[in-house]
């Protein structure tokens, strides 16, 4: 591999003082995207500046209607971890079916979205559940925060430090796994918050995104069957050698409806 | 730049360029040529090993992320004449034919098995998910592994 220079900062300030100093730094987290990018030469930042050492990226806490989470947990911590299973346990079901097992030791949450793959499985979380990203300057609202094709409202050097998640009475995530990779080609998050449904959708377009036009019928009608005659246009949706945007299209109705079918049984 | 890690049980001090490797510092530095390098690009899972008691990929870790920590290789878990369970159910199921998959496989089912308290043939095929056997070997390898959930942690001598 390519040499670079390799930094571990132990505070916000002094990690972003590193980026703004550098001519190409990047951050590294749990590493599970950057480094095989790295390997692969499609990128070659100069400076790596490992954030694993940054307490205030660290910790979990768990309070009336919400779960904070600090953007270096890693997936299998959430996946494993009792207070989040108890009281927000599709976040932990869709953390536990992220990559591998290998990959959820090391991937962290504020890692994947910050990435913003768009087959990433929390981006559909941030969206379904309408999450707060914090940063170390501003705080941003889930719906804001995916733009593009791995762009975010982050500027450049911003850190996420924690996501704030509030807890839904009910809530199901179905993903349709790459079978190589277990990325998904399309994942869907549908969440009851006293009534009003929220749909977060991730590997059908170029980021995550609401899917108003599935939220306005089970709005309406909380029933599997009711997303039969919803007609999901697939203008803009991705198109490569794992689905057709009309298959991914397909696919978001169908995984929506077996999520309404996970939260009816609940 | 300097490293400290644990190596089963021996603790190293190195000095390594930024840009090296977990799985070259054991295969490398060490000469612990157990662990194997099959893809290199974080998806077969043969160069797993343990790192503070959890199944990482050594080819996707850099050397200063594992400064301080500890690491077991499929050397640190038996030897020949006292196998780890997981190594004798492998023997035992002929969960093995070139073998290159295996030393990841077993590192694998050992926290599989540690952390799935009742493990079942889905279980498994879905926990060995980042590993790849290209012998396509995979119906014995489950077996093994459920064959080795069944042995009781305490049968093997210390």
């Amino acid at each position: 591999m390519y040499r670079f220079n390799y930094h571990k900062p132990s505070s916000i300030e002094e990690a972003v003082s590193l980026f703004n100093s550098s001519d190409d730094g990047f951050y590294l987290s749990g590493g599970q995207t950057l480094i095989p990018t790295l390997k692969l030469g499609l990128a070659s930042p100069v400076d790596i500046i490992d954030l694993s050492n940054i307490e205030a990226l660290h910790g979990i806490s768990v309070d009336s209607g919400l779960v904070s989470i600090g953007a270096f947990t890693r997936h299998a911590e959430v996946a494993e971890h009792p207070e989040i299973r108890r009281v927000l346990p599709v976040l932990s079901h869709l953390a536990g079916r992220i990559g591998d097992g290998q990959v959820r030791n090391l991937g962290t949450m504020g890692g994947s979205v910050a990435n913003s793959d768009p087959a990433a499985d929390y981006p559909a979380a941030v969206i379904g559940l309408g999450a707060t990203i914090h940063t170390g300057k501003r705080t941003i609202s889930g719906d804001d925060y995916f733009k593009d094709l791995f762009e975010t409202a982050l500027e450049p050097g911003e850190i996420i430090t924690r996501i704030d998640y509030p807890i839904p009475d009910r809530a199901a995530y179905r993903k349709f796994p790459n079978p190589a990779s277990r990325y998904a080609v399309v994942g869907v998050l549908v969440a009851d918050f006293a009534g009003a449904i929220r749909v977060g959708v991730t590997g059908a377009g170029p980021c995550a995104f609401r899917a108003t036009g599935i939220e306005a019928v089970l709005n309406q009608n909380l029933d599997p069957d009711a997303l039969k005659v919803v007609d999901l246009p697939d203008a803009g949706f991705n198109s490569d050698l794992h689905a057709s945007a009309e298959y991914r299209a397909h696919l978001v109705k169908v995984m929506a409806e077996r999520a309404v079918t996970d939260i009816l049984a609940l | 730049m300097k490293v400290s890690l644990t190596v089963n049980g021996d603790r190293h001090e190195l000095d390594v360029p930024e840009n090296t490797l977990l799985v070259e510092i054991i295969r490398e530095r060490l000469g612990l040529t157990g662990t194997h390098i099959g893809c290199d690009t974080s998806q077969c899972g043969a160069c797993t090993v343990h790192m503070n008691g959890r199944t990482v990929k050594s080819c996707s870790l850099l050397a200063g992320q594992i400064d301080g920590a500890e690491i077991t290789t499929i050397e640190g878990i038996g030897t020949p004449e006292d196998l780890h369970p997981m190594q004798a159910a492998f023997r035992e199921c002929h969960a093995l034919q070139c073998g290159f998959c295996t030393p990841g496989m077993i590192m694998r089912a050992i926290e599989l098995v540690e952390q799935t308290p009742e493990l079942d043939n889905k279980a498994v095929r879905e926990g060995l998910e980042g590993n790849i056997c290209r012998c396509t070997g995979y119906h014995n390898i489950v077996e093994a592994v459920l064959h080795a959930a069944r042995v009781p942690q305490s049968a093997r001598a210390e």
